[in-house]
């Protein structure tokens, strides 16, 4: 369990100390997170036969004011730390086409945020939890800022100060609940679920820790950072900032704000749907009209994301079930979504869409690959993201059947504009941009394989990560029935 | 027998698979030819369980495996095999087989032709899972599925982007539909905790008619077949789904695709039944939609348009049937009308095929001695959609109609005005195409051709069926047995006990039931006669219409009426969010904070100037005021 965030540490301050190299740089960061990729993988098997006890790691580093190192594993920290260490290899591997400068940094960066995800996911200590939250926003703000595109300083530090401010208010909720813990005081996040809390305080916690998570998901009002960043950042920082980075938003909710703050659940919630299911619908009618390829996935995002949130608000088993399998499956397919756009940006050199068009008939492989993918994202049956939306949508349903059906628009307007979008960049006659447009490279097609047999596994045999999810949602929803 | 029914749709999964994974090295043929087989061996499967069935072999639910289920959910993967589903087998595997070969010589010269099998054999699979499926949610997933392959399949000629408009047209006015047959599955699961047929129909039956949970359900499955079967307010995507290739046509938007809503409200006709208001609402706007389809058809000049609008109308037709409670007679037409519809198609595609490429009538003419294998299985056609006995549709016909009765006399005249229609629009086409002067489009350096072996055999058993198809269903007054009726009793017996439409009518009103409308259809298809050949009447270019006519022909500005109220208004409020709400408020507003922020850090600065006095003198001021606020407190 321990080697989960030391071999990307490790492998993070190697490769800081690293000089640059032509290909080295880049392998021994695969060679890291492939690493890490095989020893999550053995965790899941000891952590299936085992389900009762999780793998914890406990190093005994530092006892002081009630904080303590400890590491541990449920459902909901497994999946997504199984998601983590996944994307990181293909995220990673999908850079390989492109040369960029400052290689040893850029993957220094890449390993050390891989370790502070995998802190955030796993660490049962909500004082560590905040600074691995901390600590996982430093490499992103160095990649965008470094090596994004135009406006990347302004858009970049924006981003930067208004997760600060966000987490600066979670902070001060944190030590207040500290002080509420029975004494000595402690800052484990079992100690935390049994401090009785009256309403009015409730309130403001919950408001101070949503507003942190709600900047981080996004959740609507809270997003305008969102589609300038993914725009200007390099792909492979969007990939990691909507890939897994936003989950560290659900994921909170899911840790914190539900086992927390019940009652203040029960009068604020529903505002917090009512903002989820409005950004869903947003967002989707603002995609329909964009023009710039990676614009238009990331206001995409901003829709699915909304339906996650309206889900996990909802407090249902369904809603909290398909949160999870759709942070998964979102997770998979907005990388997919991005790599497309990178193939797509590497060979025509733009992402506009308007002068895109006829690439299906250059790149019939491609197009079988994009075209799978994108229906994975407008949750067709036997994709992933259809057990996700269906359970999703039925936990909002069972909430409220009207916002459910609201809602649900999501599923015509997704359909509208990723089709339009298809169609416009795929189909038609071939333009000056696609004249040369080659087919897919070995490289690309090993990232994209692993994309696509996922989405096909979670979409026709759910089982194990349905499985992996249960007794977590059933926790998290049992400390206040 | 029953437990092997995972190979029926197995097959052309693997059939697709092959052939997606292989398209560069297939050549020549061979993936039409592996496509067909990878269908003919279900459609043999199909036979041997269809007479298993009709042996007296009881339904069974074959349990593949658990999909998702947690908790109190469970969603299997399985398949239910009985009389419905057995039936539904037969055509989409029949029906399915003949069109896949028919495609062989019809597709030969397209550079797509591996493309093309294998997103034919991919769509027989979901049709299949569709049929199959034993609860709502495999339903669901053959639902959607058909509904992919037909925008991948109308889109096919991909290049052309009025085709992919189609296309994209098709799939989103399917999922408004989808909407709302996934609502009604989340209301199934609040309601019966369950979504397996079995287990929901037999709860249902402790429940009082016109409970309004189960109207609502209804109703939004109704939404979903809407979609699907192109009916009133969503029909206009299955006149332009006629951009795809014609066997496509035939395939899913006549025989088997577009009949999905058919026969998924009439394998829920338990719940169905306990929801008058639905079936009102089924009866009206099925009549409503034959009525409007079947007019728009009179007046078009694309071969392919008219006969898309009269499956739209003769779909309108079958649910009517189905809003009657006549759930034999709606899946009856819709036997007959997957047999004569897809020989129409088909027939048309030769015409087109001969004319090589021209779809417009008005530029046909005088076929009849060239290519006289078409012309007689156009006849065919014709006759038997027309409800000529003894061909094929007249029992289908006479059926729907008997049905429509039964709800009252106003529903009944107005399927006849229908059924009228849908004789004068037939033959109007086939006047024009066959007779008359020898063909505009027909180029000296292409002669006309009849078309090749592999098309006109395919026709000719589609043409056996729509003839000899109707003798499953010849009623008792005619000496027949009504061998569909007994077939499909076991799935609706119950619900037509609940309505209570047993009281059979008497013998003369069945057979004034069956005579006038006959009649009537053989004096419109005189009319035809006189108008199109014994006159002459050449379409002309743009003739004089009437202000009713010119409605129709506009297709009664639909499509436009769409695009205003609901295209239009979504893109300005598309712009509305992104450059206004967007850029104008929501970001002006969190960069203002930021802004706030930085100048009160500005202004604050200037406290800490180092000056011990400065200090000293807010401190002074500070304590006071502490102090005084705590007097008044």
């Amino acid at each position: 369990m321990g080697f989960l965030i030391t071999v990307p540490l490790i492998f993070s301050l190697l490769l800081f100390a690293m000089k640059n190299y032509a290909s080295l740089n880049k392998r021994m960061a695969l060679a890291g997170s492939l690493l890490t990729f095989v020893i999550s993988v053995y965790i899941l098997i000891k952590f299936l036969s085992s389900p009762a006890g999780f793998p914890v790691f406990h190093p005994n580093i530092f006892h002081t004011l009630g904080i303590e190192f400890v590491l541990g594993l449920d459902g909901l920290s497994m999946l997504l730390v199984l998601l983590t260490t996944f994307l990181f290899p293909i995220i990673i591997y999908s850079g390989f086409g492109k040369e960029k400068s400052h290689r040893s940094s850029f993957y220094g960066l890449i390993m050390l945020m891989e370790m502070a995800l995998i802190g955030v996911f796993t660490t049962t200590d909500i004082l560590l939890f905040y600074i691995f939250w901390e600590i996982a926003l430093i490499p992103i703000f160095f990649v965008a800022i470094l090596w994004g595109g135009e406006n990347a300083r302004a858009i970049t530090f924006k981003f930067f100060m208004y997760t600060l401010v966000g987490g600066l208010f979670m902070l001060a909720a944190i030590v207040y609940l500290y002080v509420q813990t029975p004494g000595p005081h402690s800052f484990a996040f079992a100690d935390f679920y049994h401090v009785v809390l009256d309403p009015n305080a409730q309130k403001w916690l919950f408001l101070a820790f949503f507003l942190a998570f709600a900047i981080k998901m996004p959740v609507f009002p809270f997003h305008t950072w969102q589609p300038d960043l993914y725009f200007t950042a390099p792909t492979q920082g969007s990939m990691l900032l909507a890939g897994i980075m936003l989950k560290m938003g659900v994921y909170g909710v899911l840790r914190f704000v539900l086992p927390l703050f019940p009652d203040a659940l029960n009068d604020l919630g529903i505002y917090a749907i009512l903002l989820s299911v409005t950004g869903i619908i947003y967002a989707s009618v603002i995609a329909i009209r964009q023009n710039e390829l990676k614009r238009l996935i990331a206001y995409s995002s901003l829709a699915h994301v909304g339906l996650i949130a309206a889900g996990v608000f909802s407090r249902t088993y369904n809603g909290l079930e398909g949160a999870m399998i759709q942070m998964i499956s979102h997770g998979i397919n907005i990388v997919g979504l991005f790599f497309c756009y990178e193939i797509i940006v590497r060979r025509t050199k733009t992402g506009n869409i308007s002068s895109l068009g006829g690439i299906a008939s250059k790149a019939p492989v491609f197009a079988a690959f994009f075209m799978v993918i994108m229906l994975g994202s407008i949750s067709l049956p036997l994709t992933n993201s259809f057990v996700g939306e269906f359970l999703l949508l039925l936990g909002l349903f069972e909430y409220n059947a009207w916002l459910a059906g609201i809602a649900g628009l999501t599923i015509i307007l997704g359909a509208v504009y990723m089709l339009w979008m298809f169609q416009r960049t795929m189909y038609g006659e071939v333009k000056e941009a696609t004249a040369n447009f080659t087919d897919l490279t070995r490289q690309e097609i090993i990232v994209l394989v692993p994309v696509v047999a996922i989405i096909f596994w979670i979409g026709i045999y759910p089982h194990l990560f349905l499985g992996i999810a249960e007794p977590a949602v059933k926790s998290i929803l049992a400390i206040h029935p | 027998m029953f437990e092997y029914i995972w190979l029926v749709p197995l097959f052309p999964l693997i059939g697709f698979l092959l052939i997606f994974f292989n398209f560069r090295r297939l050549k020549g043929i061979t993936a039409g030819v592996l496509a067909s087989v990878m269908v003919l061996i279900p459609f043999l499967i199909s036979l041997v369980l269809f007479f298993d069935l009709l042996s007296g072999a009881d339904a069974k639910t074959v349990d593949l495996f658990s999909w998702i289920s947690f908790d109190k959910l469970s969603i299997p993967f399985s398949f239910l095999i009985d009389r419905l589903s057995g039936l539904m087998l037969l055509i989409v595997t029949g029906v399915g087989f003949l069109i896949h070969v028919y495609s062989i010589g019809y597709m030969k010269e397209d550079s797509g032709f591996n493309r093309f099998f294998s997103y034919m054999n991919l769509f027989v699979f979901f049709m299949l899972l569709l049929v199959l499926g034993s609860n709502y949610l495999i339903m669901f997933i053959g639902w959607e599925g058909v509904g992919l392959c037909s925008y991948l399949l109308i889109g096919f000629w991909f290049k052309n982007q009025e085709f992919n408009n189609a296309a994209k047209k098709a799939f989103i006015m399917n999922r408004i539909g989808d909407l709302g047959f996934l609502l009604a599955l989340f209301m199934l699961i609040h309601q019966f905790g369950t979504l397996n047929f079995a287990e929901i129909f037999s709860q249902s039956s402790a429940i009082p008619v016109g409970a309004l949970s189960i109207t609502m359900i209804t109703l939004l499955l109704f939404a979903g077949a809407v979609g699907k079967s192109a009916q009133i307010p969503l029909f206009t995507w299955l006149p332009d789904a006629m951009a795809g290739p014609t066997p496509v046509s035939a395939l899913i938007h006549a025989a088997t695709m577009v009949t999905a809503g058919v026969y998924m409200v009439a394998r829920s006709n338990l719940l169905f039944v306990l929801a008058p208001v639905t079936l009102m609402t089924i009866s009206m706007i099925g009549v409503a939609t034959a009525l409007l389809a079947g007019s728009i058809a009179l007046f078009q000049n694309d071969i392919k348009k008219i006969l898309a609008y009269s499956t739209v109308s003769q779909l309108g037709l079958m649910f009517v049937a189905l809003g009657s409670g006549a759930f034999t007679g709606a899946m009856f037409h819709l036997t007959t009308h997957a047999f004569f519809k897809a020989l129409l198609f088909l027939a048309a595609g030769s015409v087109i095929h001969a004319l090589h490429g021209e779809q417009d009538i008005r530029k046909m003419g005088g076929l009849k001695d060239k290519i006289p294998v078409t012309f007689w299985l156009f006849v065919i056609g014709s006759l038997a959609i027309s409800g000529i006995p003894p061909f094929a549709g007249f029992f289908s016909k006479d059926m729907v109609l008997i049905g429509a009765f039964h709800s009252g006399y106003v529903l009944w005249a107005l399927s006849v005005v229908a059924a009228l229609m849908t004789a004068f629009y037939m033959f109007r086409l086939l006047f024009i195409v066959f007779w008359g002067n020898a063909s505009v489009a027909a180029d000296p350096k292409h002669p006309v051709h009849e078309s090749p072996k592999s098309m006109t055999i395919s026709m000719s058993v589609l043409a056996f069926l729509s003839i000899a198809g109707g003798l499953i269903g010849v009623p008792a007054l005619l000496g027949g047995n009504d061998r569909i009726q007994s077939f499909l009793a076991p799935l609706f017996s119950t619900s037509e006990e609940i309505l209570k439409h047993g009281a059979v009518v008497s013998e003369s009103t069945e057979i004034l039931l069956m005579t006038v409308p006959l009649l009537l259809i053989l004096a419109v298809i005189y009319l035809a006669w006189s108008f199109y050949v014994k006159n002459r009447n050449i379409v002309q270019e743009e003739p004089e219409r009437s202000f009713l006519g010119n409605l129709a022909y506009r297709k009664y500005y639909v499509d436009e009426l769409y695009e205003t109220v609901v295209q239009k208004p979504v893109a300005g409020l598309s712009t509305f969010f992104h450059d206004t709400m967007e850029v104008k408020v929501i970001d002006r507003f969190v960069n203002q904070t930021g802004n706030w922020v930085v100048w009160i850090g500005k202004n604050i600065r200037y406290m800490q100037t180092g000056n011990v006095g400065a200090y000293l003198f807010f401190m002074v001021i500070s304590i006071i005021l502490i102090l005084v606020l705590n007097l008044f407190k």
